[in-house]
């Protein structure tokens, strides 16, 4: 068996023991009180993101209204904005079904500061391929959730049980010709951000 | 699609070297993409805290690799994933096949996965009859132009926009002459769109693997492992046994520090965390060694295998910026690669470690701080004693050090002879001398510090 | 203080000119200086191309010349980082350490050691200096531009000391010149390339001068000025540190 063998080279060549350093000195030294949503702003936004900072659920409904004509598949993973297919009662559903969707929003109780960077779990996304199939994506997120930095962001998470989460900070790009920045590669061509300031 | 050549990274740089104005271009991207580095570095004034620390973690991982892949093994298991262990290249190459046939599989997709490269899955697979579609916009390309990719973050870095328009005019049928980024990316994703809903098979490299949780995380910028790994009903994730690291709370030091130094980014547009597979589909693990426990037991070598593979030190390296990819001849180029190939073999890539000038840039941009230069070194040291570099070298080091251990000798060459630097490559006075061929030689002073020294000193007298 | 001057090979042989700068500037800053006379090489060029189990001759050469200084001081970063890094002997380990903790780069030693902060020098034209990656990385005479880390430069805050001296800004602050020993000739594509591209980002700025710690760089510069028939000049840092031009 390769397993035994591997493990049996890997053990009698590894060397005596490395201590593992303290990684709080890191988090204290990004550790801060003040509101992150300005420099959250600063940076999803040099991501390609759209940062819109809003009072209530009525005025995300305002823009997405004005962003998105009627008629193009929507699906919500959040309660209040109900005028669109709640993503709860799709769970079933086949993942190639939601090729054709045009906007997907989610909700994220996790944003970091220093990255742009969005957490959502299996349980926000509802289906694990919605956040990258849709043609766009909207994520609302409090401003009281936002974290300075990853070390932060990861005390929050902490030793969580999902089946999968991921950070998204952005659209999706590339740079693979020569270079030059293209967003819309192989997931949403947007990343709208809500901040609930209230 | 590997580049199979008897040729050396000198031969294939000087034919690099042949189209300068290339070169200049090659260089300036590079050195663009080293600069947007440099600007998130500096936003971080912990920065250097944070790559000692994550050096740290790393070294712990090194010490105690059989423990935190068994407990990896452990929390993967329990978390209903399936895991495979494949000593060498071949034998992961045989469990992707296996996977594949016994599910009735002939095509698959696969996003990003240097592993593979190294592998040479995609020629392997291709022999047995079986598809597989690159869905990373850059490998793609080469996997297109029928080539390997020349830089491990930025695959088709080589290839100009107008090449790559020429790709797609004949492969995915965009407009002739078509050369604009944003088009050609468009014509990509309505290609790969196709392919991700029609794959029942998607295979991911693996960015990190954490011990305490079973989890893996996979970084990108384009979604492709994720629109690929949530449509399949297998994925396939194959990671090198070095992959580890102990705490998922770890992910908080490498995260920052991966995308600041591969492209100048923050973070990646993704960082997937893969704990469990969706209900009715499966995801399969495959831990590769393929030499690495050997280079665990070299201790001059060992940290390597560090590597989170951001790229820094080729788009810092000047021999790389100035020689290109493929002039590197293995899947992994640049600095990282001259270190890691001569494992692999050392008389194939006995002139890797060679071909650089020891500049240090690389060592010193790596976010976990590997000394790489320093690694360099003493695998030319290695090389020499084991007897893989040309004898009339050895020859010429030999004479070279009788002469130099001898002040006598050293001083017998007179001002005209020189002869100390017979052996020295800008002194000898020969067409066929590479040196004369860009520069001129310098030019012999009418004494040496030596002899206006002895002067002197009998003038005082 | 007793300090002997270390002259590599091939500055004794083809720019003695920086050795003695070297040695009349030490001298003018009141040092006794010492000159082994049978010093050749440090052994590097066998070294760095894989055969540093040939210089044990070269070592203990280098031990017999180089004990019993309060320091060593040479003008070249390459070689002095040679020597503290690879200085062994099996028959005098504890003479090699000695020297390997007492070998000094000569700007490092004008600054750490007689800590140097006026000089009576004059080199009225705009000069570029070129960061020598043993004298940077390996010595850390200067900041490197990888690192966060605060700026200083050794050779910079010396040469800024010499009256009318302008020094000019590079695009590049401190890329390799493409010299690398060996590598010269093994790899004289790349290596060409790398000077030819270095040399440019000099003029480019307006440098007459290219100026260095580390004259193996400045022999590869100078090289390829000189196929382009080009005015601007290499100097050795000590040439212009003993320069007094009116």
């Amino acid at each position: 068996m390769s397993r035994e063998k591997i493990l049996a080279a890997v053990k009698s060549n590894q060397f005596s023991h490395a201590e593992l350093p303290n990684v709080d000195i890191l988090d204290a030294l990004t550790a801060s009180d003040v509101s992150q949503v300005k420099q959250y702003t600063t940076v999803a936004t040099a991501g390609g993101s759209f940062v819109y900072e809003v009072s209530d659920f009525d005025a995300i409904k305002t823009i997405l209204h004005k962003e998105f004509k009627a008629g193009v598949k929507i699906i919500s993973g959040i309660k209040e904005l109900d005028e669109y297919t709640y993503a709860g009662n799709v769970v079933d559903e086949l993942a190639h079904s939601f090729a054709d969707v045009e906007l997907t929003i989610l909700r994220s109780f996790l944003g970091v500061a220093e990255n742009g960077a969005l957490w959502l779990t299996e349980t926000q996304m509802n289906v694990r391929v919605l956040p990258f199939i849709s043609q766009h994506l909207a994520i609302v997120i409090h401003q009281d959730d936002l974290v300075p930095a990853m070390g932060q962001a990861y005390a929050k998470i902490g030793n969580a049980d999902y089946g999968y989460g991921a950070f998204i900070s952005g659209p999706s790009k590339t740079a693979d010709i020569e270079q030059s920045l293209v967003i819309g590669a192989q997931g949403p061509r947007s990343l709208s951000v809500f901040i609930l300031t209230t | 699609m590997s580049n199979v050549t008897e040729k050396s990274h000198a031969e294939l740089a000087a034919a690099f070297n042949k189209d300068e104005p290339r070169v200049d271009w090659h260089d300036e991207t590079l050195w663009w993409v080293r600069q947007k580095r440099d600007i998130q570095a500096h936003k971080l004034p912990e920065w250097e805290l944070l790559r000692e620390t994550a050096s740290q973690i790393k070294n712990n991982v090194l010490s105690n690799l059989s423990g935190y892949l068994e407990q990896f093994e452990a929390n993967a298991i329990k978390n209903g994933v399936v895991v495979h262990w494949a000593a060498d290249a071949a034998e992961h190459n045989k469990i992707v096949h296996q996977l594949l046939t016994e599910r009735g599989i002939n095509r698959m997709v696969k996003s990003k996965s240097m592993l593979t490269e190294e592998c040479h899955l995609n020629e392997y697979l291709k022999e047995q009859g079986l598809d597989v579609i690159d869905s990373d916009l850059g490998e793609r390309i080469v996997q297109l132009a029928g080539e390997p990719p020349s830089h491990i973050v930025l695959p088709c870095i080589h290839k100009k926009k107008e090449e790559i328009g020429d790709i797609f005019h004949e492969h995915l049928g965009s407009a002739k002459g078509e050369s604009d980024p944003k088009i050609l990316t468009e014509t990509a994703r309505q290609h790969l769109r196709e392919v991700f809903l029609t794959r029942r098979a998607a295979l991911t490299g693996v960015n990190f693997a954490i011990a305490e949780t079973g989890e893996f995380v996979i970084c990108t910028n384009e979604g492709n492992a994720d629109m690929g790994a949530h449509l399949a009903e297998i994925h396939i994730a194959s990671m090198g046994l070095e992959k580890i690291i102990p705490e998922r709370k770890h992910l908080g030091i490498f995260l920052r520090l991966l995308t600041r130094s591969a492209t100048g980014q923050p973070i990646t547009t993704y960082s997937s965390h893969f704990k469990k597979p969706q209900e009715n589909k499966q995801i399969h693990i495959i831990i590769v060694d393929n030499g690495r426990s050997i280079q665990l037991g070299r201790e001059d070598f060992r940290n390597s295998l560090k590597c989170i593979r951001c790229g820094a030190c080729m788009n810092t390296c000047p021999v790389y910026r100035k020689s290109g990819g493929h002039s590197y001849h293995t899947a992994i180029a640049g600095p990282i690669g001259s270190i890691l190939a001569p494992n692999l073999d050392m008389k194939k890539y006995a002139d890797l470690p060679f071909a650089s000038t020891l500049c240090g840039s690389c060592s010193n941009v790596c976010p976990v701080k590997i000394d790489i230069h320093d690694q360099l070194y003493k695998w030319r040291q290695v090389i020499v004693k084991e007897g893989y570099t040309p004898t009339a070298k050895t020859i010429a080091m030999k004479a070279m050090a009788i002469t130099l251990s001898s002040p006598a000798l050293y001083r017998s060459g007179g001002k005209m002879g020189r002869l100390v630097f017979k052996y020295a490559p800008f002194a000898v006075n020969n067409k066929l001398n590479p040196w004369y061929k860009h520069r001129e030689m310098p030019k012999a002073p009418e004494e040496s510090f030596g002899e206006w020294y002895n002067k002197r000193k009998e003038g005082k007298k | 203080m007793k300090v002997a001057l270390f002259v590599p090979c091939y500055v004794d042989q083809f720019y003695p000119k920086a050795a003695i700068a070297t040695l009349e500037l030490l001298e003018k800053l009141g040092v006794e200086v010492h000159y082994p006379k049978n010093q050749t090489c440090c052994g590097q060029p066998m070294a760095n191309s894989g055969y540093e189990h040939l210089t044990s001759g070269c070592n203990n050469l280098f031990i017999d010349n180089f004990s019993g200084y309060d320091y060593v001081v040479c003008p070249s970063g390459s070689c002095t980082l040679h020597i503290k890094e690879h200085l062994h002997s099996s028959e005098n380990e504890d003479k090699a350490l000695a020297i390997r903790k007492r070998v000094y780069e000569l700007t490092e030693f004008l600054v750490d050691v007689l800590k140097v902060e006026h000089l009576e020098a004059r080199f009225p034209y705009k000069v570029g200096l070129h960061n020598s990656c043993h004298g940077l990385r390996g010595l850390k005479i200067s900041q490197m531009s990888e690192l966060v880390a605060p700026a200083f430069s050794k050779p910079g805050q010396l040469l800024n000391m010499v009256q009318g001296l302008e020094l000019v800004p590079l695009s590049r602050q401190d890329d390799c010149c493409g010299f690398g020993g060996t590598f010269c000739v093994v790899e004289e594509a790349v290596s060409s390339k790398m000077g030819i591209d270095r040399v440019e980002d000099h003029i480019e700025h307006g440098a007459q001068y290219i100026t260095s710690a580390d004259l193996s760089c400045l022999m590869h510069l100078e090289g390829i000025l000189r196929r382009q028939n080009s005015d601007v000049k290499v100097i050795h840092v000590a040439e212009i540190l003993n320069h007094y031009q009116p």
